[in-house]
């Protein structure tokens, strides 16, 4: 894997980009539901620099091909262990007919032009939508070029085009028993205009996609060779770690630095306005500088911010009602008139802020001359990481050079260029280039938390049947902020989304979002996004409706489901393979949960047993999949696994709380997650189906959640409602 | 001076004797492949070989080292288990964002070295050190099942 690099760039102002006149220009339609992010399908027809070098054809923004037949595929979305450049590759590859021994892959440059996510309308790789996003143009670019291929054989043996098929990088003509090779047409293929609407192959011609092909990034990830953006090592390079305030907004307000100056290996103090860094011949001489320094900080507005005013202003905002992003029939009237059928039941729900705990943890380097900038990182935004370094540096765009690296884990928290802004800042005072490495406890410390949410449901129960349901989404907005376009009338799309979707039929349906920041907190993205706290409180709720109901929880989700059959069909297979059912042990329980987010329908059943102190042990966890058509079986499995151990890591430990301002946690040993000895048995079942793909990257980790506390339900009666898992609440002497 | 033993090679190098191992590789050595995860011995991503057995190198100091034989990942394939455990990840596709899985495979060829045919119990009191936030667990115990399966 090589890296690109780029001299061009659009300046965006820093974490409050705006991005509207691009979106308008892109035809945004809405980002009302977060499945429905809509742009208009297109295929860049500009070729990437490095393709203007050297003998090889490159009809468009992603394929380049040379003489000797090797094809480089440039990858518009980052690796970052969701398996999206063998995807992203196969998707190409299995239009193109190309000989997959001979694809390579390149990370995109900076480029928004060419690169940016079609969901999106920006260079990011999020929202579970890479495949989604991409399924069509990439496969259009393999398809356009292939015909290129066809076209320039066919000239050259004087047949029609249409006599001739493509298979392994070889044009065939089997009528005249000729072959070439799509390297020694390179040439005349560049002579041929690329056509705009090459015919794609029917989903059973495909002999790519469907199998499970072996990873085109892990090979390097088992002896050390994968570069990282914490591993680059420019010539000359002077490694550098930080102290930022510990208080959102506050300031540096002195620093004595004779002990740090006096440790060997010290090189330089940097003091800007919010954070100090101390820069040496390594990390270790950093680090004993940066302990040694003696800081006062100006702790500012946010200085007496705690957990408890957080939610005590949270739980006071959903008290009020929230902009409406969905109104089906009239739930207001319905459950609120007395005379009507049945009960009416509510509940609320809470989900706790979260670090992302990247095991890489976030990083920079940036060399700043006068004239240039020069940065390596590995990000998940790369065209705001160079708007962000160029405005550190305090340099226009075209003068700033970005390099993208493998990902040591995203999830969210590398949808940010805040590390990039910091970095750049500090490099802008150093001479020569300076890797910037945050401690575990910095990282902890200055996340983008994944928001406090608190859900307020509402439901009418009339028998065994939900004839009105109220749901009231009260937390911050991400969108608001990551992409004010997207904010629309009160509603953030994300923090709805599987809300307004909710895949239940119930004739009268009310989704609010009710916008709550909270003071010294900055909130973003965290896998699974918004799903992961409406499924949590969804899946909750519906299962207390169930024991209401006197059903079981299955048997009462069927009764609801049947206007969404392939979410039907994947719990009714989870029932099957999970064991549902089946007599357990004492205190053990299986709980289940289905979702429709990133349009994958999974279903998911945890089994679990709470010993008598409240601790909660995982027995079993198993999913069913329908994700359409599945572009690489095994990855699809792999997320999955592994989004379940983000989401019941979650759902176990995973809460953020802040105390005079300051975040509490620090590290692995206050910031717990699932190890090993912890994590049980995962079986996932993949649906064959011939839909178009749905996003898997994030979806897991929601379901898992609900499902252990559905299953905390069934193994001691209590309804836990808020995460993570209050043991107290579930010991035996609180048994119900 | 402080002089080591890494991957077969003597090396010399001008650091204090308090620094630890993992700095020493990465920012001086320019060996990558051991990452640095939390820097308290809580994640095991540092994982590298003394004298064949597993330790966490962000705790180490390079004075006390002396003359035993560091392996990092870099090296650790030139091993029979090594290798054996590498083939193992990629034939079961182990491996996600891959960051963490230095130090998974250094713990898992210490743990075939010690113990050739792990159990369950075996694989968790071997493995619980290493964290991996992609979650790849269920597939890491499989692999080293079937690593230790490899004639």
């Amino acid at each position: 894997m090589t890296e690109e690099r780029s001299h061009a760039g659009r300046i965006s102002p820093f974490l409050l980009p705006d991005q509207t006149s691009n979106l308008s220009r892109r035809g945004f339609i809405g980002l009302a539901a977060g499945t429905a992010f809509i742009f208009g399908f297109y295929v860049p027809s500009r070729r990437p620099a490095q393709a203007a070098q050297g003998a090889s054809f490159a009809p468009n923004a992603f394929i380049r091909i040379d003489r000797q037949g090797d094809i480089t595929l440039i990858m518009p979305q980052v690796e970052m262990g969701q398996g999206t450049y063998t995807s992203i590759s196969m998707i190409m590859a299995e239009e193109l007919d190309a000989d997959w021994s001979r694809v390579a892959v390149e990370h995109a440059p900076p480029d928004e032009k060419n690169y940016a996510n079609p969901k999106l309308g920006i260079q990011a790789t999020g929202s579970s939508n890479s495949v989604r996003a991409w399924w069509k143009p990439l496969r259009q670019a393999g398809a356009s070029t292939r015909a290129c291929f066809v076209e320039a054989a066919a000239q050259s043996w004087g047949v029609p085009p249409l006599e001739c098929r493509t298979e392994n990088s070889t044009v065939i003509h089997e009528r005249t028993g000729r072959k070439v090779a799509y390297g020694a047409l390179v040439d005349r293929a560049a002579a041929v205009k690329p056509p705009k609407d090459a015919p794609l192959k029917s989903v059973e011609a495909f002999r790519l996609i469907g199998r499970s092909l072996k990873r085109l990034d892990t090979p390097e990830k088992t002896n050390g060779k994968a570069t990282y953006g914490i591993d680059v090592l420019p010539p000359g390079v002077k490694f550098a770690t930080l102290a930022a305030s510990p208080v959102l907004g506050g300031k540096v307000a002195h620093v004595d630095d004779r002990r740090a100056k006096a440790i060997p290996g010290v090189r330089q103090i940097v003091v800007l306005d919010d954070l100090v860094a101390v820069v040496g011949d390594h990390m270790w001489a950093a680090k004993c500088g940066l302990e040694a320094l003696e800081i006062k900080w100006d702790d500012g507005p946010n200085g007496e911010v705690s957990s408890d005013l957080i939610w005590s202003r949270l739980r006071k905002a959903s008290l009020r009602e929230g902009a409406v992003a969905k109104e089906v029939g009239d739930a207001g009237t319905a459950l609120r008139s007395s005379g009507t059928a049945g009960e009416v039941i509510s509940a609320t729900f809470e989900m706790p802020l979260l670090a992302h705990a990247c095991m890489e943890p976030m990083n920079c380097t940036v060399h700043v001359t006068p004239s240039s900038a020069e940065a390596w990182i590995g990000t998940q935004v790369l065209e705001r990481v160079h708007a962000a370094v160029a405005k550190g540096a305090e340099l226009p765009a075209a003068q700033v050079t970005v390099h993208n690296h493998l990902i040591g884990g995203g999830f969210g928290r590398r949808l940010e260029p805040d590390m990039a802004y910091s970095a750049a800042r500090i490099a802008k005072h150093v001479e020569g280039p300076v890797k910037i490495v945050w401690t575990r406890e910095e990282d902890i410390r200055h996340d983008i938390y994944r928001p406090a949410y608190h859900d307020y449901l509402w439901a009418r129960l009339e028998g065994d049947r939900i004839t009105a349901w109220k749901h009231r989404v009260s937390g911050s907005s991400i969108l608001a902020r990551f992409l004010p376009a997207a904010f629309q009338k009160g509603v953030d799309g994300d923090g709805v989304d599987s809300a307004q979707n909710m895949p239940y039929d119930i004739p009268n349906l009310r989704v609010e979002f009710n916008r709550e920041e909270p003071p010294g907190v900055v909130t973003g993205f965290w896998r699974g996004v918004g799903p992961n706290n409406t499924v949590f409180a969804i899946e909750s709720f519906i299962d207390e409706l169930a024991r209401k109901a006197g059903k079981d929880p299955i048997a009462f989700r069927r009764a609801h489901l049947a206007k969404t059959p392939r979410l039907l069909a994947a719990l009714d297979l989870v029932r099957d393979k999970s064991g549902w059912g089946t007599p357990l042990p004492p205190r053990c329980g299986r709980g289940v949960a289905v979702q429709p987010s990133f349009e994958s329908f999974v279903a998911c059943v945890v089994e679990c047993e709470v010993d008598e102190a409240g601790e909660v042990k995982l027995r079993r966890v198993t999913t069913a999949v329908d994700t359409g058509v599945a572009v690489n079986p095994d990855t699809i499995v792999a997320q999955l696994q592994g989004a379940h151990i983000y989401g019941l890591t979650a759902a176990l430990w995973g809460e953020i709380t802040l105390e005079k301002g300051r975040v509490r946690q620090s590290n692995f040993n206050d910031y717990r997650v699932l190890r090993i000895n912890e994590t049980p048995p995962i079986d996932v079942y993949v649906i064959k189906s011939q839909e178009a793909p749905g996003g898997i990257g994030e979806a897991g980790t929601n379901g898992a959640i609900p499902a252990l506390r559905n299953a905390i339900y069934a193994a001691t009666g209590v309804p836990l409602r808020r995460m993570p898992i209050e043991r107290k609440l579930i010991a035996r002497s609180n048994r119900t | 001076m402080v002089t080591l033993a890494v991957n077969g090679e003597s090396r010399q190098m001008d650091v204090p004797d308090d620094m630890p191992l993992l700095w020493v590789l990465r920012d001086v050595l320019g060996l990558t492949g051991t990452k640095f995860g939390c820097g308290i011995a809580q994640c095991g991503a540092c994982t590298v070989h003394l004298d064949g057995k597993p330790v966490r190198s962000c705790l180490l100091p390079v004075g006390g080292i002396g003359n035993r034989a560091i392996t990092t990942i870099e090296a650790i394939g030139n091993t029979r288990n090594g290798a054996k455990v590498q083939k193992a990840w990629l034939d079961l596709e182990v491996i996600q964002c891959g960051y963490c899985q230095s130090g998974q495979i250094m713990s898992a060829t210490a743990l075939l070295d010690a113990i050739p045919h792990p159990d369950d119990a075996d694989i968790d009191a071997a493995m619980a050190g290493n964290i991996c936030r992609c979650g790849t667990y269920v597939r890491i115990r499989q692999a080293i099942k079937n690593a230790a399966a490899e004639a």
